[in-house]
């Protein structure tokens, strides 16, 4: 059985008084509230969020560096432009693949450690339109490369639920500032599950969008045919607000689709009686923690009770998803960091002469372990005589792999999974072993393959006492249902409230903002 | 080097890059004149910055078509693009976006001459929209190189012949065909000195009668139609050399020297680089739309062919004048304009292959410069050849005409006016000249009188130098038998 609402409140509270500043960020509205009620100027606030999140970082380093300045200076600029934005003044995480215009995005790599864009993403563009505070350089897997975190150049992110242990990845630094409370909000991409995972292992919400909901433009491609930028927020509600200002058709992205964007964040309360979900048999067969298992079980359960409507379905080219996936996305990763080279910008290894030396010098010393693994794999699956019996084979089982799921939306209106087979992981636990670590988005693969928006919600406490993710997946462009479904999760389950311990440094920093 | 005298068919096939003549590049906003300061065009898209996203220009789509419909392609239903894979400075994403299995269109024709009155098919194989690379420019001084990336996704069209050409004269009148008919649509410059134009060369030979292909030899760096002719001249001698001497033919690519007139080893294709071509997943393939080309094909003007069978019958020009007047398509439009304000089709055509056309060859320019300079050309001239009709001017004083108002654009009547170029038609002025010039020569007036004719030519001639050439020739002759004959 869940536990009781009244077993969840897992801090001792502060004084009564004075609300606690986990809880002022721990959703937009409670937080725009708290910005109103403060007597001084807004650049006031910002200052203090942006050195609050640089004093919590100290333990978690979800943040590459604390360039105070700039986010003041982005702050500015956005007070400016907007009165009564959305997001005024709500301090958003931005992931460091993301570019914003002047700052360093660096995606994790030497390659790029001095790269500063000269534009703006379209989603930074939105963010900004809304008055969003936005506090870059979230720390990531080297090009999103992993699931850990751990293949960043500029060092690890620890989870804040335990030091000892990764936030998951790639977008860990996003899911574990979210968690940590030092910011509101935060964006990640998503190509193989590098939102959800880290989101579960965090204990946070984590969207994928539909691909072609959310523009890509200025995000640094590691997988153009399966990257997509999406939120990770405390709640399901932050979760719909940031998806709406987020979506819409950019003709600066070809892949963008055309839809109207709903209203998510106006499609909150409603029902889910009759509504169905189906349960794939593939995803409970493979190895999982049990707790994980029992989680799911007793979500579920949750889900019957408040008249859902649960279908056994079946996606049976399930298990050819992770192999299918480390073809096709390595082959566009070869390709989209070609660019890379030490010619136009980014790092350029100094001693090399010649050109073909100072390629491969740039490259060699630029990337790191992971990115030249996953070079050399797509290099060789595009290479002549390879490309049909691996890429184009590959391209064929996707294919089936969105056919299983059109299938499947037949006879139910979402699919619910597990996030990720077992808790956050140690630190170095499967650094040496890389297929391990690839299994660890076994679950989340599938929706970027077959294109689905399909979202994290946290389910409870699992092995060694860290949260477990609920993952649910839609059909193309039916994000509201996933919203719907884990809106009447989360109202029902509060597990949005589970929090993980402040970190000290994070406490003196509060207490200086109650004196 | 001896003549391969018949011994072996030659068998040819050309790539032509043609730069289309868009306002803006093929996947971003940027401008593409071409010539201006170094890296001055260009914005993060076409830099290949990371994070960006290339978006199809529909004027690029548009004009594609066009030349494939004009070239009688089939058109794909689906366009998809691919990326090309390979490292080099000028090309800043390392991959360039071309197509690759699907190109927009096949199996097309273009008719060349063959002899005077036949006409002969070259085969198209494919057409193909691709982005353009950068330039390198290298210091002559220093071990520098330096990137201008300005030309970097200027659109190009790639049309891949078939391998139908069996002379170079033949790959030459090929390229002239193609060229007419891309300027008639308006859709490249085909300036081969600037780039617009680009053509590389497949040349093989083979025993005559023989049906399979020999070793093909690939030819870069040509840069005029001359140095496509010749070159292919050279390789054609120099395969038939090593075919004679029993050597096999390497199988390479090969650089026109100009200079020395002769073709180099660049690589041998066993090097031949992986491309490891696939699916552009940046860019959704896309329906061709029916309706789009319709509009196109309703776009396409009156082609030279068709223009020059429809001068011979409506203005009755020949062959030759025919051929000359359709040339472009504005020297076609200028004709017909000053055809139809003078009414004699035959002056107009003579006038402009003519005077009009050595004038423009010795300023560097051409009928269409000459009318963005003067936009009443085609009035002025039909203004000319009307007062030659009616015998206000004489030919000598038509061209004189011609020629200051080329030079200054004065106004022609102003012009006959000003410089007293009229000829005299006014019969009692000439009445007198013709008196005096009879009484002047009694022995031509006995002579013609006594039957000798021609003496009437030699007064003719006295009047016409009394009167500086201005007295109209027709009038004075009449004249003179006139009053002989009184």
């Amino acid at each position: 059985m869940p536990p009781r609402k009244k077993e969840i409140s897992s801090r001792s509270p502060g004084s009564s008084e004075i609300p606690r500043m986990e809880d002022i960020l721990s959703s937009i509205d409670s937080f725009r509230q708290w910005l109103k009620e403060r007597s001084e100027p807004a650049e006031v606030s910002a200052r203090f969020l942006a050195e609050r999140a640089a004093a919590l970082d100290k333990d978690i380093k979800a943040f590459m560096r604390s360039d105070v300045a700039a986010v003041m200076a982005r702050s500015k600029k956005a007070a400016k432009a907007v009165q009564n934005g959305r997001l005024n003044g709500v301090p958003i995480g931005v992931k460091n693949n993301i570019c914003i215009k002047g700052a360093l995005t660096t995606c994790g790599s030497r390659i790029l450690e001095k790269f500063r864009p000269p534009y703006d993403a379209t989603v930074i563009e939105k963010l900004e339109n809304e008055g969003a505070l936005l506090i870059d350089g979230a720390n990531m897997d080297e090009f999103a490369f992993g699931s850990s975190c751990e293949t960043s150049y500029f060092g690890l992110t620890r989870n804040p639920w335990d030091l000892s242990r990764t936030p998951g990845g790639s977008s860990g630094g996003s899911a574990a500032a979210v968690a940590a409370g030092e910011v509101v909000a935060a964006i990640g991409s998503d190509t193989g599950g590098s939102i959800r995972q880290p989101a579960a292992m965090c204990g946070v919400v984590g969207f994928k969008p539909t691909y072609g909901r959310v523009s890509r433009y200025g995000l640094i491609a590691f997988a153009s045919s399966l990257d997509q930028i999406g939120p990770i927020t405390r709640n399901i509600t932050d979760c719909a607000i940031l998806l709406e200002v987020m979506s819409g058709y950019d003709r600066r992205d070809s892949t963008s689709v055309n839809q109207p964007v709903p209203c998510f964040s106006k499609n909150l309360s409603r029902k889910i009686k009759g509504v169905k979900i189906g349960i794939p048999a593939e995803y409970f067969s493979v190895g999982m923690d049990e707790k994980v298992r029992k989680r799911i079980e007793e979500a579920i359960e949750v889900f019957r009770k408040l008249g859902a409507e649960i279908v056994d379905i079946s996606l049976p080219h399930t298990k050819y998803a992770v192999s299918c996936y480390y073809i096709i996305a390595p082959a566009e990763a070869s390709s989209n960091l070609a660019r890379f080279d030490g010619v136009h910008y980014g790092y350029r290894d100094p001693d090399a002469e010649g050109l073909i030396e100072m390629y491969t010098a740039t490259r060699s010393k630029g990337f790191g372990a992971e990115a030249k693994r996953r070079i050399l794999l797509g290099t060789y699956s595009l290479s002549s005589g390879y490309y049909d019996a691996y890429y184009l084979k590959a391209q064929k089982v996707r294919t089936r792999i969105a056919g299983d799921f059109k299938d499947a939306f037949g006879v139910c209106d979402c699919v619910l999974t597990p996030t990720t087979p077992t808790t956050a992981f140690k630190i170095g636990e499967k650094t040496d072993d890389p297929l391990q670590m690839y299994l660890s988005d076994i679950f989340t693969i599938p929706a970027n393959l077959a294109g689905l928006p399909a979202v994290t919600v946290p389910c409870g406490i699992g092995e060694n006492d860290l949260p477990v993710g609920l993952q649910l997946m839609a059909a193309p462009f039916n994000e509201e249902i996933l919203i719907r479904m884990a809106h009447a999760f989360e109202r029902d389950t509060e597990y949005d409230k589970l929090l993980p311990p402040v970190s000290g440094k994070g406490k003196e920093a509060d207490e200086g903002l109650r004196r | 080097m001896k003549d391969s005298g018949g011994k072996y068919e030659t068998v040819i096939g050309l790539e032509v890059h043609l730069q289309l003549a868009t306002e803006t590049k093929v996947f971003c906003g940027c401008r593409t004149v071409f010539g201006v300061e170094p890296n001055t065009q260009v914005c993060p898209v076409c830099l290949g910055l990371p994070g960006v996203l290339p978006v199809l220009n529909e004027k690029v789509f548009e004009y594609a078509i066009k030349v494939a419909l004009v070239l009688g392609c089939d058109i794909q239903k689906t366009v998809k693009f691919d990326r090309k894979n390979y490292y080099y400075p000028d090309l800043p994403k390392n991959y360039q976006i071309s197509q690759y299995d699907m190109p927009l269109a096949y199996n097309g024709k273009v008719k060349i001459p063959d002899g005077p009155e036949k006409m002969k098919s070259i085969g198209i194989t494919r057409i193909h929209i691709e982005e353009d690379a950068g330039k390198l420019l290298h210091d002559p001084e220093r071990p520098y190189s330096y990137v201008d990336l300005n030309r970097t996704g200027t659109p190009l069209l790639e049309i891949v012949s078939e391998p139908d050409i069996r002379s170079p004269e033949d790959a030459s009148r090929y390229l002239v065909t193609l060229k007419r008919i891309v300027k008639y649509l308006e859709v490249s410059d085909c300036n081969m000195e600037e780039g617009s134009l680009r053509c590389d060369a497949n040349i093989s030979l083979r025993k005559q009668g023989v049906s399979a292909l020999g070793s093909k030899v690939e030819i870069k760096n040509m840069n005029s139609f001359k140095a496509v002719r010749d070159a292919l001249a050279f390789e054609q001698r120099r395969q038939a050399d090593v075919l004679g001497r029993g050597e096999a033919v390497a199988h390479e690519t090969r650089l026109w020297d100009e200079k020395k007139n002769i073709t180099v080893s660049m690589r041998s294709k066993e090097e031949a680089q992986d491309y490891r071509y696939f699916s552009e997943p940046d860019l959704v393939p896309f329906e061709v739309q029916g309706a789009l080309v319709e509009k196109v094909r309703k776009d396409i003007p009156e082609l030279p062919e068709a223009k020059e069978c429809r001068f011979q019958s409506q203005y009755g020009l020949g062959d030759k004048d025919a051929e000359n007047m359709t040339i472009s398509r504005e020297t076609g439009d200028f004709f017909e304009k000053v055809a139809e304000e003078s009414g004699d089709a035959q002056a107009a055509c003579n006038w402009i292959k003519g005077p009009l056309m050595m004038h423009a060859n010795e300023h560097g320019t051409d009928i269409a410069g000459m009318e963005r300079d003067n936009s009443g050309l085609s009035v002025g001239i039909a203004k000319i050849i009307k007062m030659a009709q009616k015998g206000i001017l004489s030919g000598l004083a038509a061209k004189e005409t011609l020629k200051i108002y080329l030079d200054t654009g004065k106004d022609p009547a102003m012009i006959v006016d000003e410089k007293k170029l009229g000829q005299i038609s006014d019969e009692t002025s000439i009445l007198e000249v013709v008196r005096k010039v009879i009484a002047a020569n009694e022995k031509s007036v006995a002579d013609y009188r006594n039957g000798k004719t021609n003496a009437l030519s030699f007064l003719v001639g006295q009047v016409m130098k009394e009167t500086s050439g201005k007295a109209n020739p027709k009038i004075a002759g009449e004249m003179l038998r006139k009053e002989i004959e009184k």
